[in-house]
This record gives C-alpha cells, structure tokens and sequence, in this order.
C-alpha cells in the first residue's frame, strides 16, 4: 500500500511502486482530468503539480513521490496562480477538444507561480513541452498574461 | 451561393451543399424529427426538451470534439426559440440514423465541416416550431391571439396586458398544440444569439478536470486492457506466450483473437506491462514487402492510367492547341490523426446485451457496427457518446469500438479498452498518399485553360458507398472542381488509386487538403511565372469569384502585403473556396541558410456567411492552421516491411507552442447562408508557407513535408 | 658516412617503429607481476561461476557466464528475438551483421560440435574453417577456459532455436577478404586461457578474468592501433566504439575514475547509475542491462578491486564533469545564443531533464555530474538524441525516445550544442555534418 497525498488529502493505492502516477490518479483514484496523450512525456497532457513543480505523471513511478504533495487539475483551482489561469483560459476562449487543456493549465498554474510576470521566452520555457493538436497556442500565450495581469 | 439569407434559408439545396464543398450527397428532403418519448415535459422534436422546472435541454446531434458545435448548434436552436441561452442544458445525442441524421450524409455523423451548414435550416425551423407551440399554449391560456404573443427570454410575454408565463409552466400544455407546419424564421436582425461572440458551453468543465470524455468513463467494476494488433497490416497472430504476463500481478486476463491481442488488468498500466510481457510471433502475412517506395511506385504508375472525368468545361484540347503550356506535379503523403486522446472504448458486453461508452463522430454506426460484430440485434446495443478529444476525421470509423467489442465479448463486466499512443499511430486509417498532375495553357497572359488529374485513395466508396457515383469519389476531387479564377476551358480527372497494404480515411480538410495545396502552389508558379504578383494576380482574375476576391484583398492589406522584410524572410499567400467559406492566407516565413524554417506570422481573412459564433470561427481558423503548418512542416507516414516507422510525438512531430507563428484571423462580415470553418485553416496554411518558402529562397516545394535539404540548394527540389 | 649505412639505420628505424606499432602489449602486462597457467594457481579458481552457484547444473551456470561475457548484447538485432542475431555494426569499411547463435540448425549454430564451438569462441575460425571478424571478441575470449565456453555453449543449446538468417555482410576489399584476417590472428590473438598473476590476491584475479576473458571491457574501453588490435599501453584510456566513446576507466583522478570511491564504481557497475556520477546510455546501458546487472555482489567487487590497479591515464579531451545544477529556468541570453536548440530542448527535452538538469521524474534522466553530458565531443549525447536510450531501472523500463527519425541532422547539432553548453563543463561544437556521421557510425 501506497499512500499519495493527492489535493491535499492522503489517498492509498495498493499497486506495484513502478506505476506511474497518471495511472494511479486515472484508474485506481477516478481521478479522470489528467489525461494520458503519449506516455513518453512528449506531449504533457499528463502534467500534474508535485509540491509546486509541474511534472509529467506518465513518467513519475509513485514510489518515488514519497510525501510530497500532489496537486491535480482537480484541486488546482484552489490555488492562486490556477483559479486565475482557469479565469483567463474561460475569459479568452482558449479550449477547443480540451483535452491537452488539463495539462495546458497546469504548466501555466507552475509557470505563473514562479514568474508572476512571464515574458514570452518565460512561456516558451514553461508551455513547449505541452502540444494541443487543436492548435490554441495562440490563445494560451495570451491567456497566460492576462492571467499574470489579473 | 449568392442569395440573401431568407430566400437561401428556405432552399439550402444539393447544389449549395455541393459547390460549399462538402463531402456531401444528395440533400433530398429533410424530415422534422419527432422525439420518441413523450413524458410530462415538452418535446415537439428531436432536438428540444423543455421541462416543467423550466430548463430548455437541447439534444445535440453533432458531437463536440472541440469545434465549439455545441455551443454554436445550441445558439441557433436556442435564438429561434427565445430560449435563455443561460438556461440551457445540452445533451449528447443517442445513436438515431434517422433521427440525427446529418442532412449531407443520410447518416448520423460529424465531419465534413457541415455542422452549421447543414443543420442550420432543420434546427431553425426546430426552434421556431417549439417557440410557435409554446406560443399557442400561452394564447390558449389568455384566450387572446397567439400572434399578439411574443417569446423573449425563456417566457412567453403578451404585451398587450404585460402577462408572462415561463416555458416551463407552458410545458404540459405546449404539449398538446398541433405543431404548426411552416412556423415563421426570426429575420436576420432580430437574432439575439447568433452573431454574438457567445461563451462556450463546454469549457467550464474543462478547465477543472470534471469534463467526460470517452476515455474517462468508470462504470462500477470496471477493468482495464490494452490492445496489439500485428504490426504489419493484414497481419495475423501467429503464437502467443503469456506465461511471463500472466506472472505479473494485477494482469486479470489475456485475450487472444485471430487479428489482435489484448491484455486486461487492473489498470491501464498493468494493461500495459503485461502486454510488453507478451512473447507474440505475428504470422506477417504477404503486405511485409510493403514499403514507401512500392507504395510511392504504386501511385505513379497510376496516375499514368486512364481517369474518370469529374468535371469538362469549355474546350480544354483547343486552348493547350493555342497557348503556352506549362505543367507540374504535386504530392502529398500518408498522415495520421495524432487527436490528442488516444483510441478507447469502454463495453459491457453480455449474453444479450451491451452497453458502451466512447465519443465517436459516428455513434449510430457503433452501434450498428459493434451490434453485427457480437451478433446483437442493433436495439441490444446501448451506445452512450461523450466529449471527443480531438477527431479529425479519425472518429467517423467504428473500426475501434468493434476491435473493442471483440475484446469485451471475452471478458466478464465492463472493460475500457485504451491504445497505447503507439498503436493509435500505427494502426490508424492514414490520409490517403496522393499524386496530382496540373496543366495550364496561357495565351496573351490570359490562362485559358486547367486541367487538374487527381491520383488517389477513394474513402468515400467504402464509407459511404451510395454516394460513390460513376467512379468520382466528390471528396477527392473537392476544391478541384471549383477554380474559382474564372479560366474558361477546365477538366478534373480523377484516378482511383488504393495504396497497397495502408488503410485510409478522412482526416481534416479531407480531399481539399489535397487539391489547394496543387491549385494554390500551381497558380502561384504561373504568377511568378508571368513575373507578376501572386495577390495581384489573384486579385485580377477574381471577379467571378467576389468574396474570395475580397478576402484575399483583406488579407494582403492586413498583412502588409509588398512591405519589405529582411532577406530570407518572405511572405506567400493562398486563397480558396472550401466548405461553403471563402479564405485568404498570407504566410510569412523564413528560411536560414541552413534550410531550417521558421514561420513568424499568419494572417487569414475569411468569409464564412452569417457567422453564428464569431469567436468559435477564428479560433477555429487558429486552430486549423496549426493543424496544416503542422503536417506540412513535419508530417509523412513512412512504410517499411509493411508497418508504419513512425509511433509517438517524437518521431511524429507536432507543432509547439515556441514554434507557433502569430495569429491573425479577420472576419469579413456577411448576411449570406452559413458555410463550414472546421478545417478550411487546415487546407489553408501549407500552400501560403510553400509559396512563402519559395519567395524567400527561389525554391519551389511541390511534396509535403517541406524538405530543409531542398530549401538549403544541398539537393534538387 | 655512407649511404648504405644511413639506410641500414633507417630501416631499422622503420622497423623497431613498426613493431612498436604492431607489437602490443598483453591485457595484463600492466600489473607487472609474473604469471602462472591455472593448472598450477594455488589460491582459488578464479573462472567460472561465483563459489555460491558452484554446485548449480550445467546450463544454469552456463547462463550466468553467458550474461557475463554479455552475448546477448552482440547477438541480438534491435527489437529481434535474443541470440538470433542480425545486429547491424557499422564499420567504416562496410557493414557487419551479428550471427546467430540460437542452436536452430540451418541458421543458428544447431549443428556445431564443442570443437567447433571452442575453435570459433578461442581462434575465431568458424567450422568452416572460414576466419571470423575480430568484431566477436575472441581476442578476448581466448582467456575462457574450455569448461566455461562449453558451459555457455550448454546454456546456448537449452534455448528455443530461432529460424533467423543473417543479412551478409557489405565489407568492401580489402575487408571483404576473409583469409587476412589469418595473419592478424597470428599477430594479435595469444590463443592462451587466463594465466592468473599469483601475486596479486584472488579477488583481483577473478576481477580481472571476468574484466578481460569474459566482460572484454578492454574491447570497447581500450583504444586501438593501426591494426586495430587493443593498444594496451593505452589500456582502459577510452575509445569510440561503434559510434559511441567508452570512457576513459583508468584510475585517473580527473578524466577517468580515479577518484571514484569503491561503493560509487560498484554500484555503477550494478545500476549503471549513480547519482552526481550520470547514467550509462548506448553500449554500456545494454553491457549494465544485460550482463553486469546480472552479476553477484561478490563479482562486482572483484571487478571494483582489479580496475583499482588500472594505471591512470589521461584523457586530454576530457574535463573535470561539472557537478553543479544549472538555474531553475533559462536566461533570455542563454537563449538567443542558441535559438532553435532552446526551442528544441524546451519542447522535447526539459519534461524529463529538467531545466536544471535535475529531473522531475527519473534519476536516470539527470545530467549532473554525467561524464556524457560533460564531453565537449557531445558524441554520447548526440547518439542518444539520435536513436535513444532504454534502460532498466528498480523503478522500472526507463526510455528516451529517438529523435532522429523526426529532428532534422540541423536541428539535432543545435540542440546537442545546447545542452552541453547549459549542463556541461564544456560547450561542444558539433554540426550537421557530425551528426549524420556520428549517427550512422551506431551499430543498429
Ligand atoms: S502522457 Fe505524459 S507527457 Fe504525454
Ligand atoms: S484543445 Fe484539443 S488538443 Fe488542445
């Protein structure tokens, strides 16, 4: 057994510590907003918050996670840097399939928590790992500093 | 298409279908659904449903996979019902053929960029019947004449005594009315939803993780598998080996069929883990001598042979005799969707029965597919769509759900059967390879005539058969059959060629993909050619053609069009009439020395008719240019030894956020009938970068990807 | 003087150069210390299988010097069943293909004797009498007593036969000439089994037969003369090997391991993997994963004990590995230095290296400290960029994809570039040009 602390609260898996987070969260918790895209950390759907950082899930084995605290697109609009980034992405229209979108959010919830005031190269650094093969990148970067505005 | 909105409202016809470039058929008659539960709310048709608590459900027969169709669809039945939008609920619809039938294909289905066009005038007159009843249940009531009612808001308002009742306590007597049979359409100005930049429906849930998509679906007790396929297509299971998978813990069960293998466990991830533990010898079959240079070969060759003419105009033979004859080939290769949300489908398949989740652009046909392949009566099969995380065109086949439902029939309780990202990818249906040989003749500067020959896969003839008429598969010759530059002697020959081994299917932009990306590069070589500019000579033979002319002018002006920029940086435009919309594209790109691109800034100008949620449109149009830079920068499918090379986002490249150009998207306005937006960016941005490219270095691209050895001059384009 | 006698001396000038060239020195001549023939070494047997799987049958044994001499590496093409073979190695002179070794009868090696097998692994003449490429270490292997290649034969026969041709080799002439490789055998291989040297204990003993019969570090690790046989007297100072550089394993302080302590070199050796040490990648990952992984605790620490006594030697190409984390998020200037490999790194790249070099999700991905990482030759990094890496790790398979199919030879050198100037002790300036060499210098 386990136990994540996972949005705050302690949650037990019983499952091998090879799994990788994204699949505890998906289908051993019904934690279902982070989505599984490529699972080579290449596209960052998966991305999670882990104690503030965001990292990719498919790729963390959560024997590895210990105590630190896990934050998931569920729980993130708790948090400052991501009920402002949920606010711009909704204000701009920035989501089509959304289904990058739980992944988008959480790299721009990790960028502007560290950057209050991001340039353009700031965003690159932080959103690049993360693809939306619908294509609203331009929507992202201005939602990101409208988000950083608010 | 030039008529104003209330005359085209009323005879939305084949032929407007077919000149807005859908891949459609015949558009006979469309027949009002009438819903099939009658319980104690209002229900006068498939679409509506307005209960007694007063919230106004709207079924939606499109499915959402990021379009904004939901909302969009939502604005045009909640307008012509007065509904307040703010009070309404939207619902998946269940698999009808008949019921939810898109009016362009006779079948229930998502695709072609007709979601507005074709469902405007059925869901219109949905709305305005359901207002019509509510109406006449409040005159009834008041005792007063139901044409000194008004509906605004949800409520029907007598102003003559300042009564109001909501739709809700209209209800059960609505109910009753004798649906009138031609209810009167808002005109144009009284719309209060459609032209506004309306809020999507469908984002609040995504951006906090409770939104449901097909691959998030939990019945109780549900297990998890994944799937292989052998490698080589057509290939079969030879021998299996599960004694290392089945010793790893939480792998429940391992699932052997003639074409395909899966593993069950208790995740996803043990899934997984047990299938790479698999020992399988695949029996490869005869496609293992497949590789891109048979497939490549293939075509060719074909394209040598005889067509089938898909449109004569004039007297093509006479204007080569006279003119100056020019000519060129252009290919393009095999594509795979890459949607963002892998292949899934979650089944409880029982004796008699099965339920299944999934999001699909074709959910009736799961459900008949998935039916036949358990040997199930259609009606046993419950098929419940949800949200699609990106589909273009890959979610209008059931080959996934019957794979699963194959699977499922050999496991007890629900299973949610995911594809490894890897096996969404080689085992995809691909964007057909095709090969298409244009001519001009040009006399006095005039082009007097076109000829545009198409070799290539016909999808239509296995997807929708009827509609393969004559040997002409109307989507492959889609966009080629309207030049819109006014030449006065035009043949369109198509040749179908099915590509060895390598299934296809429809991926967005379908068949104009193709043929803009020849005509838009082939019309920027004769401009340059006469050493003319490319917008200028656009522009000049525009005239027929006023909205596309007028588009093209925007989007040269809005992009600074002849402005001088540094050297090896350059600007291409293209233009064209796809999907019922007229779009213009200036691309501004460059090339380093070392043939590395960069794209820096895209600019659209678009005509689309009446554009019923503005924002839905540009974002689209964003969105679909990416979708195009993406494949024409990165993307081809290889073949070797019959299986497909390329598996994951490393070595199928997908544009990035750091390598995204900026985005302009400028909406011409307009009163005229509504035309599709879905994929028209996609077809849009590869002819504007090549003809960009070749501005920049003198190097003409006629394949896609664009080649970096070719634009450096290290080899022959 | 006279003419002929400044020829005399020139050719005997020429001649003692071209022996010094040619001659070479043994695997062992380092240790200085007298040698004796097994038969009459007192102090243990230094071969075979550790004393705790002494008793074990045959082919279990078999097996475990099997993963020891790490066949399987060699013998298996990418993605192909095990010992079936059809590895691709690309030489300068053509192309080699490993053959296989599964006991199928008409494509393996079913219908081999022990004599035949021993002639092959010992003299490298295959039953033929045809002479095989030193590719196959045999000038390595000839230190294998017969009970121990006849053990890995048994362990080769107790597997399933594979029906798997080799594709035939490319070599262009002279290469192609098979019978040459007579006269270098002459030359370079002793045909000898281990002599253990009995003044050094019988730790270093074992250590060193498993290093140079069995492991053949000195194959990859030890650079090679104009013959290319092994130039001991460079003995373990780091080669190219198959498009991959093995690095520097001599007890130099600064570009070899010498300043490694014991529990670092034999938990490297285990893991390949020590925190602030790097991670094996390329040939060495798959020598970790297939063959040292294997090993018993007791054997590694042999092998820690005999590479304690590799006299140092420096690698002028190398620098000290710089061990400090690069900062949370790239400078603007860092950047436009180095434009398009910014852009790739942040897209494919920095999800599972970190902007630091400090990963967020593996230790196996971390830069610091890596002598890969560290090498202004970026060759290393460039071919695990090309055609990635797959390791097996306590957490698990750990992968990095190949980026070489999708990622132009451009972009590949920028973004190679970019890394070690933001990671490593020294900026590397690789190009286009390298990065296709250097890729297909990678056996496949
Ligand atoms: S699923 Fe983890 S990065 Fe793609
Ligand atoms: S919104 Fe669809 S993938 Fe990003």
């Amino acid at each position: 057994m386990i136990t994540l602390t996972i949005n705050g609260q302690p949650r037990d898996v019983d499952t091998s510590p090879d799994t990788p987070l994204l699949w505890a969260l998906r289908d051993l918790l019904g934690l279902t907003g982070t989505k599984f895209g490529c699972g080579i950390a290449q596209c960052g759907a998966c991305t999670v918050h882990v104690d503030g950082e965001a990292v990719r899930s498919c790729q963390l084995p959560i024997g590895s996670v210990g105590g630190r605290a896990i934050t998931t697109i569920e729980g993130i609009g708790a948090t400052d840097a991501g009920s402002k980034v949920q606010k711009a992405w909704l204000d701009l229209e920035v989501i089509q399939c959304g289904y990058c979108q739980s992944g988008q959010i959480m790299s721009a919830a990790a960028l502007l928590a560290h950057t209050s005031n991001p340039s353009d190269d700031d965003i690159d650094a932080a959103m690049a790992g993360n693809i939306c093969r619908c294509g609203t990148y331009v929507r992202i970067r201005a939602a990101i500093k409208k988000a950083a505005a608010a | 298409m030039r008529t104003n909105l209330v005359s085209e409202a009323s005879t939305l016809s084949r032929r407007d279908l077919l000149k807005a470039g859908a891949a459609g058929v015949l558009l006979v008659s469309f027949r009002l659904p009438v819903a099939h539960a009658a319980d104690e709310s209002f229900a006068p048709n498939g679409f509506i449903r307005v209960g007694n608590d007063d919230v106004v459900t709207l079924i939606m027969p499109q499915v959402e996979m990021g379009q904004g169709i939901y909302t969009s669809v939502g604005m045009i039945l909640a307008d012509e019902l007065d509904a307040d939008f703010n009070k309404v609920v939207l619902e998946h619809a269940p698999p009808d053929e008949k019921l939810y039938a898109n009016p362009v294909f006779h079948i229930q289905a998502t695709g072609g960029s007709t979601s507005v066009r074709a469902f405007w005038m059925p869901l219109r007159k949905a709305g305005a019947t359901a207002r019509a009843m509510l109406i006449s249940a409040a005159a009834q009531q008041w005792n007063v004449e139901p044409s000194s009612c008004r509906a605004s808001n949800s409520e029907v308002i007598h102003d003559g005594s300042g009564r109001k009742l909501g739709f809700g306590a209209l209800a059960t007597q609505a109910a009753t009315q004798t649906p009138p049979t031609d209810p009167p359409l808002k005109p144009l100005k009284d719309f209060t939803l459609i032209g506004k930049p309306i809020k999507r429906k469908d984002t609040p849930e995504k951006t906090n993780g409770t939104a449901q998509y097909g691959i998030d679906v939990m019945p109780a007790g549900v297990q998890f598998a994944t799937i292989a396929e052998c490698p080589v297509f057509g290939g079969k299971v030879g021998r299996v080996d599960d004694t290392k998978a089945k010793a790893i813990k939480g792998v429940r069960q391992v699932v052997v069929l003639d074409d395909l293998v899966a593993v069950v466990g208790d995740s996803t991830w043990t899934a997984m883990q047990g299938l790479a533990a698999l020992d399988i010898t695949w029996d490869e079959g005869a496609n293992v001598a497949i590789g891109s240079a048979e497939v490549w070969d293939a075509l060719r060759n074909a394209s040598k042979g005889e067509g089938v003419v898909a449109k004569e105009e004039g007297d093509v033979k006479g204007a080569f005799a006279a003119g100056e004859r020019y000519e060129a080939v252009y290919e393009l290769p095999f594509l795979a969707h890459a949607a963002m949300e892998p292949l899934n489908c979650t089944l409880h398949v029982t004796n008699d029965a099965c339920e299944l989740w999934t999001g699909s652009q074709v959910i009736a046909r799961v459900q008949s597919e998935v039916a036949k392949a358990l040997g199930l009566p259609t009606e046993k099969v419950t098929a419940h769509n949800f949200l699609i995380g990106g589909g273009f065109g890959r979610r209008l086949e059931p080959d996934m759900a019957v794979k699963a439902a194959r699977i499922a029939q050999h496991v007890e309780g629900p299973v949610k059967v995911v594809w490894r990202r890897e096996e969404d990818m080689q085992h995809d249906v691909y964007r057909p390879v095709y090969h298409d040989a244009l001519a001009a003749s040009v006399k006095d500067g005039k082009i007097t005539g076109w000829t545009q020959q198409i070799t290539g896969s016909s999808i239509i003839s296995r997807w929708l058969p009827p509609a393969f008429q004559k040997g002409i598969d109307i989507d492959a010759v889609d966009g080629a059959t309207d030049n819109p530059y006014g030449i006065p002697n035009v043949r369109v020959v198509y040749i179908r060629a099915e590509p060895p081994a390598v299934p296809t299917g429809f991926w967005r932009g379908v068949g104009a993909n193709n043929n803009f990306f020849a005509s838009e590069s082939f019309i920027d070589e004769l401009a340059h050619r006469a050493g003319e500019d490319p917008v200028a000579y656009r522009v000049k033979r525009l005239d027929a053609t006023p909205r596309l002319k007028a588009a093209v002018q925007l989007a040269a002006s809005k992009s600074g069009w002849g402005g001088a920029l540094p050297a090896r940086r350059a600007r291409g435009i293209s233009a064209q009439t796809a999907f019922g919309s007229f779009i213009s594209t200036v691309c501004e790109a460059e090339v380093d020395e070392k043939g590395e691109v960069r794209v820096h800034r895209l600019v659209s100008a678009v005509d689309t008719g009446i554009a019923v949620n503005p924002d839905t449109i540009i974002a689209q149009l964003e969105g679909g240019l990416i979708f195009g830079l993406s494949a024409a920068l990165f993307n081809e499918i290889t073949i070797a030894k019959g299986r497909v090379e390329q598996s994951n986002f490393h070595d199928y490249r997908m544009l990035r956020i750091n390598e995204a150009p900026k985005i302009e998207v400028h909406l011409i306005s307009s009163t005229e009938f509504p035309g599709g937006i879905g994929e028209t960016g996609t077809t849009a941005s590869p002819p504007a970068l090549t003809n960009a490219l070749f501005a920049a270095t003198g190097v003409r691209l006629r394949r896609l990807p664009i080649d970096r050895e070719a634009l450096a001059g290290r080899k022959p384009a | 003087m006279k003419r002929p006698y400044w020829l005399a001396l020139l050719a005997v000038i020429i001649l003692i150069a071209a022996v010094w060239i040619i001659y070479v020195p043994g695997p062992l001549a380092f240790a200085k210390g007298g040698s004796v023939a097994l038969a009459d070494y007192k102090d243990g047997n230094p071969t075979g299988v550790p004393a705790k799987l002494a008793k074990d049958d045959l082919v279990s044994r078999g097996k475990y010097l099997t993963r020891a001499a790490d066949c399987e590496a060699c013998h298996t093409a990418k993605g192909g069943e095990p010992y079936a073979g059809g590895l691709a190695f690309n030489l300068p002179f053509g192309t080699l293909y490993s053959p296989n070794i599964t006991p199928d009868k008409e494509t393996g090696i079913g219908n081999w004797t022990d004599a035949d097998f021993l002639n092959a692994v010992h003299k490298g003449i295959a039953p033929d009498g045809s002479r095989l490429y030193p590719a196959f270490p045999y000038t390595s292997y000839t230190m294998l007593t017969d009970d121990d290649v006849l053990a890995i034969k048994a362990y080769l026969f107790s597997l399933a036969p594979v029906r798997r041709e080799a594709p035939p080799n490319t070599l262009a002439f002279p290469f192609n000439q098979r019978w040459g490789m007579v006269f270098w055998s002459l030359l370079y291989n002793s045909d000898e089994r281990f002599r253990p040297d009995p003044k050094q204990s019988a730790e270093w003993n074992r250590g060193a037969y498993l290093a140079e019969a069995l492991g053949h570090c000195g194959e990859c690790h030890t650079p090679r003369n104009l013959m290319q046989a092994l130039n001991n007297r460079k003995k373990f100072g780091g080669a190219v090997t198959a498009g991959w550089k093995a690095y520097n394993i001599t007890q130099d302080k600064e570009t070899g391991i010498g300043s490694w302590d014991d529990e670092t070199t034999a938990k490297f050796l285990a893991h390949g993997h020590v925190e602030g040490f790097g991670t094996a990648s390329g040939p060495m990952g798959e020598a970790i994963d297939m063959s040292l992984m294997h090993l018993e605790p007791d054997d590694i620490k042999a092998l820690v004990t005999y590479l304690k006594t590799i006299p140092p030697i420096s690698d002028p190409e190398l620098p000290v590995p710089k061990t400090t984390l690069a900062s949370a998020f790239p400078k603007a200037h860092e950047i436009s230095e180095n434009e398009r490999g910014a852009m790739i790194f942040a897209g494919a790249c920095a999800a599972c290296h970190g902007w630091s070099g400090e990963s967020p999700v593996r230790s196996y991905a971390n830069f610091v400290g890596g002598r890969t990482i560290n090498d202004p030759s970026a060759r290393n990094v460039a071919q695990a960029v090309i055609w990635g890496v797959t390791r097996h790790s306590p957490e698990g398979e750990v992968t990095m994809p190949a980026f070489g199919k999708a990622y132009s030879p451009e972009e590949i050198a920028a973004v190679v570039n970019y890394v070690t100037a933001r990671f490593g002790a020294g900026k590397s300036h690789i190009t286009a040009q390298d990065v296709v060499k250097i890729g297909q210098q990678a056996s496949q």
